[in-house]
C-alpha cells in the first residue's frame, strides 16, 4: 500500500518532482507530504493577518466542481482560493448542465475554453478527478475534493496538520480511526498519511460489517472491541456514519452503534490522557460522539476546520506552481529548438 | 577586494549611515524588518547596535515572488512574524544584498498587507547594482561592482561574514 505507484507518480508530478494535480496520497513521499504541511505552516499566519490575502494565484481561474454536495469542503475550498486572490466559480452540477443532458467531459471542455486553470472536484465515482486529469483537461490542475469511496487527500492532510501541531510529530504516535471505514475515503488517506510519516500504529476500530475486505492490507491493525482499541491512544478519529451510503443492514440500529462505537467520555478516559479527538465533520452528536467529548477540552475538531483552510492553500497552489513552471519550460524548450 | 569585504567594517558603516537616516527623518522609535535569511540575521545585529527594545519582525517572501509562475512555489517557504503592528510605524526594512529591486517590491507588498507604514528605509549590507526595478537603498554599507562569475553571499549567523564566489567560467 504504500509502493509507489509510476503511472499516478507521473500524472501527479511533474518531472522535476513537483506537484501539478493533488488526486491521490498514493506515490507522494514523505518529503512532499511533509512539504505540503510546511507551506501550510506559513499559510496559517497569512491568515491571522489583518490582510488574510496572498497574490500567488492573481489573474488565475479556479472552478470548483462538485457533483456530491458539501457545505465545509466547498466553503473551504472556495475561501483558500479567494486568499490566493484567485477568481473562483462554484458550480453545482446536480443543478446543472448535466441534468440537461450535457455529458461529464462536454461540460469540463467548455470550463477549460473559459480559461479555467483548476477544477477542484468532487464526485461520487471513485477514480474521476483522475480520469479527468488523465483523459479530459490535462493542462488544468485537478484537485481532488473526495472520490466515491477512494480518496479524499486534502482532509486527510488537514488531519495530519492539526495532528503534527497537537504532537509536534508522528514518531511513536499511536492512532486509531474508528467507525463506519467501509463507507469512508478519508479512512483510506488517513491510513495511508499516517504511514508514510511514520506513525507507530493505525488502528480501525469498528464492527465487521463496517470495515472494507482486507482492510489490514491498507496498513492498520484491526480491533473490534472499543474499549480494547482505545487503550495508549494519542490520537482518536472519529468518522461520520454515513447513513446516506448505507445500503443493506450493516448495522442493529444507531442506538447500537452509539453503545459500542460511539465515544463518550468514558471511553476517551480509556485513552492516554493528553489523547486529542478528532473529526472530519459533520457530526452526529450522540451518534458517534457524545457532545461533552466533542465540545471537550480534548477536542480538536474546529482546529480541523482552520487547517483546512491552510492546508487547501497550500496545495492549491503547489500545483499551481508546478503547472505553470511546467508550461513556462515547454515554452522555453519550443523557442529554442 | 576581501578587505573590502570585512564584515565588521561594512557592520559599521550600516550602522552609522542608518543613525544618520533616522536622524534625518526623526525617527526615534523605528521597527525592524528582515528579510530571510541574511536580512534577518542582519536585523538581529542591527537592532542590538541600535539599540532597539523591541524584537525585530521576519519576512519570507516567498508567497509575494514574481516569478511564481515560472517557477512554482519555493518548497522551503517558512511563515513571517512581524511581532508588531506596522501600521503608522516608521520601519527599516533589511536585507543582505540588493541587485534586481524584485526582493525589495516582494517585501513591500508583503509589508502592507499587515497595515499602512508610515514610512519605510531600506538598509542593505552590499549593494551590487544591476537593477531591474527603480528601488535604491537609502543606507548601504558597500557598493560593489562584481564581474560577471562572481557572487557574494552571507553567510551566518554566527559567525557573520561575507563570502565572495567565483563561478565556473
Amino acid at each position: 500500500m504504500t509502493a509507489t505507484d509510476p503511472s499516478k507518480n507521473s500524472l501527479q508530478l511533474t518531472a522535476d518532482g513537483q506537484l501539478r494535480h493533488f488526486l491521490t496520497l498514493d506515490g507522494l513521499n514523505r518529503a512532499l507530504l511533509t512539504e505540503i504541511l510546511d507551506t501550510a505552516d506559513s499559510f496559517i499566519e497569512v491568515g491571522e493577518r489583518s490582510i488574510k490575502k496572498v497574490p500567488l494565484l492573481r489573474g488565475r481561474t479556479v472552478v470548483n466542481l462538485f457533483f456530491e454536495s458539501s457545505t465545509r469542503t466547498r466553503s473551504t475550498f472556495e475561501l483558500a482560493a479567494k486568499r490566493l486572490s484567485a477568481d473562483v466559480l462554484n458550480l453545482d452540477i446536480n443543478t446543472s448542465a448535466t441534468s440537461k443532458g450535457e455529458s461529464l467531459s462536454d461540460t469540463l471542455l467548455n470550463l477549460e475554453a473559459m480559461a479555467s486553470d483548476m477544477f477542484v472536484v468532487r464526485h461520487s465515482q471513485s477514480g474521476a478527478p483522475h480520469f479527468i486529469a488523465e483523459s479530459v483537461t490535462p493542462g488544468v490542475a485537478i484537485i481532488n475534493a473526495g472520490d466515491g469511496r477512494h480518496a479524499h487527500p486534502t482532509q486527510a492532510m488537514l488531519d495530519m496538520l492539526t495532528i503534527r501541531q497537537h504532537k509536534g510529530g508522528f514518531e511513536g504516535l499511536k492512532v486509531a480511526i474508528v467507525g463506519d471505514v467501509l463507507h469512508s475515503r478519508v479512512a483510506r488517506s488517513q491510513i495511508r498519511a499516517l504511514n508514510e510519516l511514520g506513525a507507530a500504529e493505525v488502528r480501525v476500530i469498528a464492527p465487521a460489517t463496517l470495515l472494507p475486505r482486507d482492510v489490514e492490507s491498507l496498513g492498520c491493525t484491526v480491533e473490534y472491541d472499543m474499549t480494547r482499541g482505545m487503550k495508549d491512544l494519542d490520537v482518536v478519529i472519529m468518522l461520520r456514519l454515513q447513513k446516506e451510503r448505507m445500503e443493506g443492514a450493516l448495522l442493529p440500529s444507531e442506538r447500537e452503534f452509539y453503545r459500542l462505537y460511539g465515544l463518550n467520555q468514558e471511553k476517551l478516559a480509556l485513552a492516554h490522557p493528553e489523547c486529542i479527538v478528532m473529526h472530519p465533520g459533520p457530526i452526529n452528536r450522540g451518534v458517534e460522539i457524545e457532545s461533552a467529548v466533542a465540545d471537550g477540552p480534548q477536542s480538536v475538531i474546529l482546529n480541523q476546520v482552520t487547517n483546512g483552510i491552510a492546508i487547501r492553500m497550500a496545495v492549491m497552489s503547489m500545483a499551481m506552481g508546478g503547472q505553470m513552471a511546467e508550461r513556462s519550460r515547454k515554452l522555453a524548450g519550443r523557442a529554442q529548438g | 577586494m576581501t578587505a573590502l569585504l570585512e564584515i565588521d567594517r561594512l557592520l559599521d558603516d550600516l550602522e552609522a549611515g542608518l543613525r544618520e537616516k533616522l536622524e534625518e527623518r526623526g525617527v526615534t522609535s523605528p521597527a525592524l524588518i528582515g528579510i530571510r535569511t541574511g536580512g534577518v540575521w542582519l536585523a538581529d545585529v542591527m537592532s542590538k547596535r541600535l539599540g532597539l527594545q523591541e524584537p525585530w519582525g521576519e519576512l519570507d517572501i516567498s508567497f509575494y515572488r514574481d516569478d511564481f509562475s515560472r517557477i512554482g512555489l519555493n518548497p522551503k517557504v517558512k511563515p513571517s512574524s512581524l511581532p508588531f503592528s506596522t501600521e503608522d510605524r516608521d520601519i527599516i526594512l533589511i536585507d543582505d544584498v540588493i541587485m534586481s529591486g524584485r526582493t525589495i517590491r516582494a517585501a513591500m507588498n508583503e509589508i502592507f498587507d499587515y497595515g499602512r507604514p508610515a514610512s519605510i528605509i531600506l538598509a542593505t549590507l552590499v549593494d551590487l547594482g544591476a537593477r531591474e526595478l527603480p528601488v535604491q537603498p537609502d543606507v548601504t554599507g558597500r557598493v560593489l561592482a562584481l564581474q560577471s562569475h562572481q557572487r557574494v553571499k552571507l553567510r551566518g549567523p554566527d559567525p557573520l561574514h561575507i563570502e565572495l564566489q567565483e563561478t565556473g567560467h
